[in-house]
């Protein structure tokens, strides 16, 4: 058997979007420490059905770090203490005995609470309809090593793809920015060969739904740090430049 | 009697996929805006098919459970997607992915579906390509491939170790530009909850609003399901907490048959289980064991640490079984053999319920920097979830379910036998017969939702041209929302005594002790006893608390598990009557000396297909005969 731990947790429990919500105290015991964060809270909620009081609505799916459904304020910290870690990947291994944890949704604007723990961030399918793709209907398009693609850039791609649009950068953002989302599915397309021809109208259409929905970015960094992806900041300097420049080129194009 | 016609084309197993292109109708490009098409499902097969469907001209209607399309559990996989590109000049070629699937499958799919999942292989990889997938290069530029579970060729394309997310997000964002133009119309947090039939021709669908409770009938020419496998019916297993069987499920309680519900894949190499609070198993990608080499100790009850076993007292058993495939066997092979040794006491850990998988022959030969290139993200998961470092400490891994090659019976257009109800990827039957080899399943969700489907619904839609939907106030419609409606309601006053957690957990622990890795004729006929009785029970005493007209996860799960009460019976009956063993499916009364899988061609070359009957009757077997044409039938073999 596991080395057991007892904590004291404070739940935000919101029955809805415009209702009024408040901390429900749990004396969580015998949680073990091999357990994740949210089999911690599966174990509270069986608990609570034991009962007879509703279990806490949370979003989660994969519990493997990928699917980005999951995503809390553990003690104020989007996803928690541990680095590059979302919340379904952090084991309660990082926790001590008799510690107090504050649990809370994501707050931001644009991500309203739908029940207790769980958000509405459908703004984010917004950012991305408005041209987070390249335009390549389904087909018989050239030979996938007919464009050569340096290892670099292919990588560095990657690293800006492997957003899981989980929200923590918003959640943790002292002005809700959906910087770093943004960017990093801008990062990923405008570096690669395939995406330069809709380069520059899918920066200023994205940036601009972006700022539809979210707040400002006054480079705080926080996003960054709370990122289970570890998507770097250098993303957002690129946006920004290649919004400078989409709103110039988008113009003189227009004037042809 | 209902004869499975799988409409194979004719022709050479080459020449079938391009007769039939020729040979279906066509729908006018101007025409295909009249006709209204349902996907349900958002993962590979879902967003896939929308978005090429929607790039046609048709208008689409998509729905999914999670709060974005993207959420999907095609998200999670990890090692890669096949193709016969021949990139590396190996020796591969459109024949040899043929081949190799056939017979990974243990010679119980079709050949020609598998001969034409072969040739688009190459389409998709042009096409992800073009969407701008990541996928790695070498440092000319070129793709960078793997070889992969059981194969003896490098034709697996991959990006870092989220394969799976990369195409996903490549197929969601293809869904979002469609969306934007206003030719897919999305539905998040939709349960769909009954499929919708009249005159006997699918025609809609009916949704539970998981904001609201609201529940909604959804008319459409045709209904196409790309819902996943039943792999939660084990509750341990690797797949999402919310994949599920209940559309598939509700489609074969309107007439859709259900074919080889016995095959499971049980994929080796998962983190091994720690508690009972344990809600799912972690999958390593099994591109691990390219370079990990599996063992175990040589003697029984050993207590000693890894570090502690000196080299002769290792049991290096796939590497002594299988000398040419050593620690690449299939699948299947791969986790027999791990339940093998544990069963015999040779398991490690603190619950004995492992085996080591150890990197420090390939840190030894290529360095710590490489096997970090190789398998960083993979490790760092590891040492997450069990706080130890695998770069120092062999990881421990064990076989967990993985993934279903069973799923609703279609035929070459993918359409079940229901007309008008085509179901996709996952959650059809027919590539991998009784086992999928790695790195296959995203190259047939892609293939089906990309380069079948888009060609094949044409030949249902062209004669309905000028036909409205049925509209969604027809009491084929009204009836069943006021019965789903009412359902819920008879949930949520349900004032039992265990939560729906509870009774998902107890029919794991059935099936997958009677019909999990190895499965024999008196534990399947006690699971067959146990099920109902569950079930009885499940249905008595499953407490649901809160109201239905909102959010209520409890209610959601409730249908789930209630869809699997019934799933499982079926899959045991299914597993009781093919007396062989193939694949996935293992019998342990057919077995050849070495303890492989014995099948039996003469009698058991067929898929199995079976007829709802009602609640209370005994559901009915239909045989599809397998024919084998090109591929000779040989027992596999991977010493």
């Amino acid at each position: 058997m596991s080395e057991m731990l007892n904590l004291k947790l404070k739940i935000w429990r919101q029955d809805g979007p415009r209702s009024q919500g408040e901390f429900l105290d749990v004396d969580a015991h015998d949680i073990p420490v091999d357990a994740s964060f949210l089999e911690m809270l599966d174990v509270v909620n069986e608990r609570l059905i034991a009962d007879d009081v509703e279990p806490i609505t949370f979003g989660h799916d994969c519990r493997e770090g990928i699917c980005g459904t999951c995503g809390v304020m553990i003690n104020g910290q989007a996803h928690g203490p541990e680095k590059a870690t979302a919340t379904c990947q952090l084991h309660m291994r990082k926790f001590n005995d008799g510690d107090e944890i504050v649990i809370e949704p994501w707050q931001a604007q644009a991500f309203p609470v739908l029940k207790d723990l769980m958000v509405d961030r459908r703004a984010f399918d917004r950012i991305v309809e408005a041209g987070g793709y390249i335009s390549v209907p389904t087909g018989t398009p050239q030979d996938a090593n007919a464009t050569l693609i340096p290892k670099e850039v292919a990588d560095t791609a990657m690293d800006a793809a492997a957003c899981i649009g989980c929200g923590a950068c918003v959640a943790a953002c002292p002005n809700s920015a959906a910087q770093l989302f943004t960017s990093a599915k801008l990062g990923h397309l405008n570096v690669l060969p395939q995406g330069q021809s809709e380069r520059w109208k899918r920066t200023e259409a994205m940036v601009e739904t972006m700022e539809d929905f979210f707040g400002s970015c006054t480079n705080h960094g926080e996003c960054h740090d709370a990122c289970p992806k570890e998507i770097s900041l250098d993303f957002i300097a690129f946006m920004n430049r290649d919004y400078v420049k989409a709103k110039i080129k988008n113009r003189s194009l227009a004037s042809q | 009697m209902v004869t499975l016609d799988a409409k194979i084309p004719d022709g050479s197993v080459a020449e079938k996929w391009d007769n039939h292109k020729f040979s279906v109708k066509l729908v006018n490009p101007a025409n295909k805006r009249k006709f209204e098409v349902i996907v349900v499902g958002t993962g590979l097969a879902g967003a896939s098919a929308a978005a090429s469907l929607a790039e046609l001209g048709y208008n689409v209607k998509v729905f999914t459970f999670h709060d974005s399309p993207r959420r999907a559990h095609s998200i999670a996989a990890q090692g890669g997607i096949n193709a016969a590109k021949n990139y590396r000049n190996d020796g591969d070629s459109v024949h040899r992915l043929f081949y190799d699937t056939v017979k990974g499958g243990d010679y119980r799919s079709r050949e020609a579906n598998v001969h034409r999942l072969a040739q688009v292989s190459v389409n998709i990889i042009d096409q992800c390509a073009a969407q701008g997938v990541p996928f790695a290069r070498e440092y000319g530029g070129l793709l960078a491939n793997r070889s992969f579970g059981g194969a003896q060729v490098s034709r697996t394309f991959y990006a870092r170790g989220q394969t799976g997310q990369q195409l996903l997000l490549g197929a969601y964002q293809a869904l979002a530009s469609q969306i934007a133009a206003g030719k897919v119309t999305l539905y998040n947090r939709s349960d769909v909850l009954d499929i919708v039939k009249k005159d006997g021709e699918a025609c809609g669908i009916v949704t539970r609003d998981m904001l609201t409770g609201e529940v909604h009938g959804h008319s459409a020419h045709a209904v196409v399901l790309a819902t996943g496998g039943y792999g939660n019916v084990y509750y341990l297993s690797t797949n999402a907490m919310a994949s599920n069987v209940t559309a598939a499920w509700r489609a074969h309680r309107k007439g859709a048959m259900f074919a080889n519900p016995c095959y499971s894949q049980i994929h080796p190499t998962c983190i091994p289980a720690a508690d009972e609070f344990q809600s799912k198993l972690t999958l390593m990608s099994e591109s691990l064991r390219n370079d990990g080499r599996i063992w175990v100790p040589r003697g029984d009850d050993d207590a000693r640490g890894a570090a502690e076993i000196p080299e002769d007292e290792r049991y290096y058993y796939l590497e002594e079984k299988y000398p040419s495939f050593g620690n690449l066997v299939p699948r299947d092979v791969a986790s027999r053999n791990a339940k093998t040794v544990v069963d015999d006491g040779k398991g490690v850990g603190p619950l004995k319920n492992g085996v080591y998988l150890d990197f420090a022959a390939a840190i030894g030969r290529d360095g710590v920097e490489a096997v970090k290139e190789r398998y960083g993200n993979l490790f760092d998961m590891y040492e997450r979830i069990t706080g130890e470092d695998p770069y120092s400490t062999p990881m421990r891994i064990y076989p967990a379910t993985h993934y279903t090659m069973g799923g609703l019976w279609v035929d070459y257009n993918l359409m079940t036998t229901v007309p008008g109800l085509y179901a996709l990827g996952e959650a059809n039957f027919s590539e991998h017969g009784a086992n999928r080899l790695g790195a296959s399943a995203l190259m047939q969700g892609l293939a089906d939702g990309y380069y079948v489907l888009p060609y094949t619904i044409g030949d249902y839609l062209a004669p309905k041209l000028g036909d409205t939907p049925v509209p969604t106030d027809d009491p084929v419609f009204t009836e069943s929302v006021q019965a789903i409606d009412d359902k819920s309601r008879q949930w949520t006053s349900n004032k039992g005594t265990h939560g729906v957690e509870h009774y998902h957990r107890e029919l794991g622990k059935i099936v997958w002790e009677h019909c999990g890795m190895a499965r024999n004729e008196a534990g399947l006929q006690t699971a067959l006893k146990e099920i109902p009785a569950l079930r009885e029970d499940f249905r008595q005493n499953v407490k649901v608390l809160g109201s239905p007209d909102g959010i209520n996860t409890m209610l959601e799960k409730v249908n789930r598990v209630d869809d699997f009460m019934e799933f499982a019976e079926l899959k045991v009956r299914d597993a009781l009557h093919r007396r062989e063993s193939c694949g996935g499916h293992f019998r342990e009364e057919s077995q050849t000396p070495e303890g492989e899988a014995l099948r039996d061609d003469e009698n058991f070359a067929y898929v199995g297909a079976w007829e709802w009957k009602g609640s209370d009757a005994e559901p009915e077997l239909h045989k599809e005969d397998l024919e084998f044409e090109t591929v000779q039938l040989t027992q596999r073999s991977y010493k």
